[in-house]
């Protein structure tokens, strides 16, 4: 095992894959972790292992998210075998439904761009009638769709409660309901020191920034730039149902425990992860437009929960140059990257291998350019 | 089918009644009550069972909390027999684990 | 489109029909949402329908629920029976489901008037068919007039508990053992407020009496007993438990099992409002003003959503909140008739600490030991894995939940939340206020997706 020592700040899906990733690669990692209320993008995720029209503005995401998607069985199967947990990856292939013709043709221009440019990402458009083949369900508002055979789904809290499992097993250090307010840099040593609001501190020779929202204040601390702000995503979940929906979608998919999950939303709202009565509504309607038959499900819960997302809706993945082993991560695609925040970024972020190739596009530094303007697809 | 019930409604004959069925069995009840009520002396112990264990359950708290009294209605599954009045010829079944949605519009080929 | 009114009360039993009335009579516009068939809650439940015979097995507490009810009925309030309220935002706005159809009316004031629920009693077999709580077997009667067919045995601790017993042998049920879990140190304990239950002698004496009664009438009565555990693998056959050192066994396919009952806060914890433990009567309680009123909101809670008080005192405590409503929408409020109810409610409520103490349900029979109990019967959660979930990190319930299901279910944490804050906090060393409770959120009763669509 190596002498030195990681901080990961966070212990959220991106915060702990990478220091599961770290461990198991050799490194000591301590991990600190929120408490029971904090704004846990990990608990709101829909769970989606997409990649699918991922990357339109950035090919480079496309080919990062593509090869997340390869590297997933491994981790899936690490997982039960170390500690048990079932995090419930399943990869049928997933479908995206429109409901106008123009958002179908749009979609086939997108697919078609995006595996020119990027190469291993395959489509196939759909009509009704050919969709009603895997989707028996689907109703007379679905007009097209597209299919995807890399696509899949898990089940994103399993996924989380694996990764915290195999943390233990392992041998990390993982302490939790510890809010990070500081981090201080010892220039002539090297090392970092996380300090909480209640001034409890922890030192050690790396440090990694995955503190989703709270990135956005630590970033400056160690000489980088990560300008995350939050949208809000609200989410419904039905009772659990006889299996009756064998593929994800983009609009609803059925868990392994039968509960179907309708998503999702996309509003700037602030810190606010509430509810809101005419969001539950327009989900409620499209998912049964979507699915008749979901007319009798149950609504049981309504979710909100915060993205961490930066200008584009791309992640952050960088060392600071000022700080040398000062690292910072966000994403929120925190389910589709798992494996690939494991077993790539977590011995990068380690210094246990090289940093991946084309990541220098992943840096907060593009946001710096006063003259640039950014938009995202959340 | 049904046993011995649990409850019973001393002097129910006399009044009046409507027809229900479950499983397939006529069951002749006190009007006004509950399905879950109407099942319990009607002599139904297992109500549902569970979505994960599929061991039988049946009411506890029989005011709308405990989610255990769930049984298909009229073809609806997942309701709450504690909340709902019985009417004549109600069609009730248990509730076997979760609830099942049929995808197919009648007259549709699966 | 939405609905309006001055007050919109959610719950229609003996805090929310006198709010109602109250409102009424200072010329308050008023709907009374409530799930129920029928007005009366779980207290009055089918008071207006219930035969006289019912009745009279039932008692004089029954039956002082018509006089409340008739005034309701002429106080001209709007009562909705059938709506499944699933939404109440701060700005007093309740979504509900009536007739499948998800609508909304808009309160200048809400409030909230949900009652009480039987408090969970986790133990081996509490899942079993033929396991009810005593209040679910009262509902049985007072809805139906249906009493146990055969011996049926009763358990736990507390006044309704003595008090169903009383209807039972009434009625001439055949009662085949009173279980009795209340400790010996709950006696000595209810000395301490002795001199507040002297006041509410009335009650207490009532309470003595039952219990004599009972005994008198030769129902067999087991004292201090612990360890329960329910017989019986596809349905309930009998119950064990220790009993002076010794385990005991009775057959009995029918266990009735009650420890008091507590707030059902999902409502007022769903609009975000602060919630604080009670440590004398183990459970969550809505933070409100002396009215009621959930912080700076529109919002009220009365009766025993707010804290357990009783019947008589709840509906007083809806009057007072009515009263809080009115002077807040400009009307002018009468101060010697807030005077005297704060007065009754003294006189209604004074005997609730005595209580408190004297039934105050075991830490065992809250808080179980036996790790294969299950915890949470929707998601079939056992007390042992929520233990096993915080080994692993979690401190709070919301932790436990996205790693276990527990609470995941249709029944919205209702019926496991209290044992799982109990049990992170025992294995913590914690306070239930460091550990919190579950976010709900709406809809705070599962509502189908088909009503929202016309």
């Amino acid at each position: 095992m190596s002498s030195q020592t990681m901080t990961v700040v966070g212990g959220g899906l991106v915060g702990a894959a990478i220091a599961y990733g770290a461990l198991r690669a050799g490194m000591r990692v301590r991990v600190l972790d929120q408490g029971d209320t904090a704004f846990r993008a990990s608990r709101g995720n829909f769970g989606l292992v997409w990649v699918s029209s991922k990357g339109g503005k950035m090919p480079r995401y496309a080919s990062w998210s593509r090869d997340a998607l390869k590297l997933w069985p491994n981790l899936q199967k690490e997982l039960v075998d170390l500690t048990d947990v079932d995090a419930g990856l399943e990869q049928p292939g997933g479908f995206w439904l429109g409901f106008n013709d123009a958002d179908v043709r749009a979609r086939a221009d997108l697919l078609e761009r995006i595996d020119r440019e990027v190469g291993g990402i395959p489509f196939k458009m759909m009509d009704p009638s050919e969709l009603r083949q895997y989707l028996p369900g689907i109703g007379p508002a679905v007009v097209g769709g597209s299919f995807c055979p890399l696509d899949g789904h898990a089940n994103p809290l399993m996924l989380l409660r694996g990764l915290h499992a195999a943390l233990r097993h392992r041998g990390a250090d993982v302490i939790t309901g510890v809010d990070i307010a500081e981090i201080r840099h010892d220039p002539a040593s090297g090392s970092f020191e996380a300090v909480s609001q209640d001034r409890q501190s922890w030192k050690s020779d790396r440090i990694v920034l995955a503190a989703g929202l709270g990135n956005a204040g630590l970033a400056a601390q160690v000489g980088l730039h990560a300008p995350i702000a939050s949208t809000r995503g609200q989410v419904l979940i039905t009772e659990r149902l006889k299996p009756f929906l064998d593929y994800p979608t983009n609009k609803c998919r059925q868990t392994r425990e039968g509960s179907v999950q309708i998503g999702s939303t996309s509003e700037d709202v602030g810190l606010d992860d509430g509810t809101t009565t005419d969001k539950i509504e327009i989900l409620a309607r499209r998912a049964v437009e979507t699915f008749p038959a979901l007319a009798r499900a149950r609504l049981v819960r309504a979710w909100g929960a915060l993205r961490p997302l930066t200008p584009d809706g791309y992640p952050i993945y960088q060392e600071s140059a000022s700080c040398p082993g000062a690292f910072l991560a966000t994403s929120h695609s925190g389910v589709t990257l798992a494996a690939a925040h494991c077993y790539v970024v977590g011995p990068w972020m380690a210094g246990l291998s090289q940093v991946p190739a084309g990541f220098e596009v992943f840096t907060g530094d593009r946001f710096l350019d006063a003259d640039a303007s950014f938009s995202h697809d959340h | 089918m049904t046993i011995e019930p649990l409850f019973t409604v001393p002097g129910a004959p006399a009044g009046a009644s409507v027809t229900i069925v479950f499983e397939g069995t006529p069951l002749r009840v006190p009007a006004g009550i509950t399905v879950a009520a109407a099942l319990l002396v009607g002599g139904v112990r297992e109500f549902r069972s569970s979505v994960v264990g599929g061991v039988p359950r049946a009411p506890y708290c029989m005011m709308g909390v405990c989610f255990e009294c769930l049984v298909e209605i009229d073809g609806v599954p997942a309701r709450q027999s504690c909340l709902i009045p019985v009417h004549e010829g109600m069609v009730v079944a248990r509730q076997l684990g979760a609830a099942h949605l049929d995808v197919f519009s009648p007259g549709e080929e699966p | 489109m939405s609905a309006a009114a001055d007050l919109v009360v959610v719950g229609c039993g003996p805090a929310g029909m006198a709010a109602a009335c109250e409102a009424r009579a200072l010329g308050l516009s008023v709907i009374v949402l409530d799930e129920q068939p029928a007005l009366g809650g779980q207290i009055y439940r089918n008071i207006e329908a219930a035969p006289a015979d019912r009745v009279a097995v039932l008692g004089k507490d029954y039956e002082a629920g018509r006089s409340l009810a008739a005034e309701f009925r002429n106080s001209g309030a709007g009562h909705l029976h059938g709506a499944t309220v699933w939404n109440v935002a701060q700005n007093g706005a309740v979504d509900y489901v009536a007739d499948g159809r998800s609508r909304q009316v808009v309160g200048k004031a809400v409030l909230l008037a949900s009652g009480a629920m039987e408090r969970p009693f986790p133990i081996r077999g509490w899942t079993l068919p033929g396991v009810l709580g005593a209040g679910a077997a009262q509902i049985l009667l007072k809805g139906s007039g249906a009493l146990p067919s055969g011996p049926v045995i009763l358990a736990g601790c507390g006044p309704l508990l003595y008090l169903l017993a009383w209807q039972y042998l009434r009625a001439g049920v055949t009662i085949a053992a009173i279980v009795d879990t209340t400790a010996g140190s709950g006696y000595l304990g209810a000395i301490r407020h002795g001199v507040g239950a002297v006041r509410g002698w009335r009650d207490l004496a009532k309470g003595l009496k039952l219990i004599a009664t009972l005994r008198r009438n030769g129902v067999r009565f087991y004292s201090a007993a612990s360890d329960l555990v329910i017989q019986g693998e596809r349905q309930a056959e009998g119950l064990s438990f220790l009993h002076r050192g010794r385990r005991v066994t009775l057959p009995a396919s029918l266990v009735l099992l009650h420890q008091g009952v507590v707030p059902n806060t999902q409502l007022s914890w769903s609009t975000g409002a602060a919630h604080r433990w009670d440590g004398e009567q183990l459970c969550w309680l809505p933070e409100t003003d002396r009215w009621g009123r959930l912080g700076e909101t529109p919002l009220y809670v009365a009766g025993d959503s707010r804290a357990i008080v009783g019947a008589q005192a709840s509906a007083t405590q809806g009057r007072l909140s009515a009263l809080a409503v009115a002077e807040r929408t400009g009307r002018a409020v009468d101060s010697g008739r807030r005077t005297a109810l704060l007065a009754l409610f003294e006189r209604q409520s004074h005997i609730r600490r005595f209580l408190n103490s004297l039934y105050r349900p075991a830490d065992a029979n809250r808080i179980p030991r036996d790790p294969a109990v299950i915890v949470c019967r929707c998601e079939e959660v056992t007390a042992g894995q929520i233990r096993g979930y915080v080994e692993l990190g979690c401190r709070g319930p919301n932790q436990t939940k996205a790693f276990g299901r527990c609470g995941m279910g249709p029944c919205q944490g209702r019926l496991c939340g209290l044992t799982v804050t109990e049990i992170i906090a025992e294995v913590r060393g914690a306070t239930p206020d460091d550990v919190g409770y579950y976010r709900i959120r709406a809809p705070i009763k599962p509502v189908m997706l088909g009503d929202f669509v016309d």
